[in-house]
């Protein structure tokens, strides 16, 4: 129910924007995420961007995965 | 898909087991709150991977399998109202309430369509402006913020015929009602992630305080739950409950300050009915009086009848995390996917289909 998939912004107009999913495209309403640009990725749940995908934090996580992995 | 194959690496996720398994000493009860990942622990084997000392449960955070039956008699009987047309998200539709199923009203006559979308449901407003048509809102704060947008949206197009039965709930006051009934005693809790993507991560910051329980937000690939897992345990180990962030791509620790914003806007904390747990106060999500011209409840008169359960259906203690699937005697027979008695069965992500589906399903 509150499943949400990364999706990639290819184009905004107004509050609306299309977005790619593994090369299918979708409309999604960016209601809830006023300031998501083109070429960003968002949480797509229920047809509304929810949150936008941190790139930076994403790197640092598998940093920190394979960090911990090393570690055992 | 980026920012989801990386966190399904096998060998990574085997070498985190690994040192999990090094790591964790103290006997330990965790709970994943949120039905998605109560999936994704089941689809990926993750509780027979972790050490024998820990145990995983699972809580209420399916949205579907909460709502109570009254709330479901609701919908039924505004679906067989004259010239209304029923939206709904698609497993709603066969869970039974006391007497039957939204599917089943379909079936006699009543016109119930599904929808992935809230924006779905305003589209079917805007063709049929001769009808009445009533989105049944369900969903935690993940959700809500999107009816709230649908809400607005209808204000701003002056769409008059929209409508929202508004059943959404709200996840830590039901936490600490579950901690207060003191049935379950826990170690640490997953956070739900895709709620928290929206709240934060302050508002669990009571349950490490207060009930002196680990917290961990976690995302819904493997390694994004073995993360949280590991969070969970160094925080069990050192006997230092807080709260940690293990979905940070996802997650803020202020939470979507917008859609919070946006959600405040149209609805106010009011009490809210949960299956197997009764009237929580505080714990749902009503439309505010300015909003009232889309709130179904205010706008439609209905006489639901007497409200009962399934008989022998055990959701309620399996959602509360006092019973397993295994506990009930009509799982894996009478009651299955095909032929769900309880909610917990329908949903794909109750506890009841994600046993049946992943775990032994012979009851």
């Amino acid at each position: 129910m509150c499943l949400a998939i990364p999706a990639l912004i290819k184009s905004i107009d107004g509050q609306q924007a299309e977005v790619d999913i593994e090369g299918i495209t979708r409309d999604a309403s960016l209601q809830l995420t006023p300031d998501a640009k083109v070429g960003d990725y968002v949480l797509l749940h229920t047809g509304y961007a929810i949150g936008v995908i941190d790139p930076a934090e994403a790197e640092e996580t598998l940093k920190l995965l394979k960090e911990l992995s090393e570690a055992s | 898909m980026k920012f989801v194959e990386e966190y399904r690496d096998p060998e990574l996720g085997k070498k985190l087991l690994d040192m999990i398994h090094e790591r964790s000493r103290k006997p330990a009860r965790l709970m994943e709150f949120c039905g998605g990942h109560t999936v994704a622990i089941f689809k990926h084997g993750l509780r027979q991977l972790l050490p024998d000392n820990i145990e995983m449960l699972s809580g209420p955070g399916c949205p579907v399998c909460v709502t109570a039956s009254d709330d479901l008699d609701r919908a039924i009987a505004l679906g067989h109202l004259p010239d209304v047309i029923i939206t709904s998200f698609g497993d709603m539709v066969r869970v039974p309430g006391s007497r039957s199923s939204l599917q089943e009203a379909r079936s006699e006559g009543a016109d119930v369509r599904i929808v992935y979308s809230a924006q779905d449901a305003l589209a079917i407003a805007r063709d049929n402006p001769e009808k009445s048509v009533i989105f049944i809102g369900i969903g935690f704060e993940t959700t809500a913020p999107t009816i709230a947008a649908s809400i607005l949206q209808a204000e701003q197009e002056k769409i008059s015929n929209y409508y929202v039965l508004s059943l959404h709930k709200v996840c830590p006051p039901i936490m600490k009602a579950i901690l207060d009934l003191g049935e379950v005693n826990l170690g640490g809790i997953i956070c739900p992630g895709h709620v928290s993507a929206i709240i934060g991560s302050h508002p669990y910051q009571f349950i490490a305080d207060d009930y002196k329980i680990a917290c961990a937000v976690s995302g819904f690939e493997p390694l994004d739950i073995l993360l949280a897992v590991d969070r969970l345990i160094r925080q069990i180990e050192s006997g230092q409950p807080t709260v940690e962030i293990a979905y940070r791509r996802g997650v803020k620790p202020e939470g979507n300050v917008p859609a919070i914003r946006l959600m405040e806007t149209v609805f106010e904390i009011g009490e809210a009915n949960w299956r197997g747990i009764g009237v929580v106060p505080s714990s749902g999500l009503q439309v505010k009086s300015q909003y009232e011209k889309y709130d179904a409840a205010k706008n439609f008169k209905i006489d639901p009848g007497p409200t009962h359960e399934p008989e022998g259906c055990i959701c309620g203690s399996i959602l509360r995390g006092v019973s397993t699937p295994k506990d009930c005697g009509l799982f894996g027979g009478t009651c299955t996917p095909e032929h769900p008695v309880g909610p917990c069965m329908v949903s794909s992500e109750g506890s009841c289909a994600a046993y049946y589906h992943y775990g032994d399903n012979h009851g």
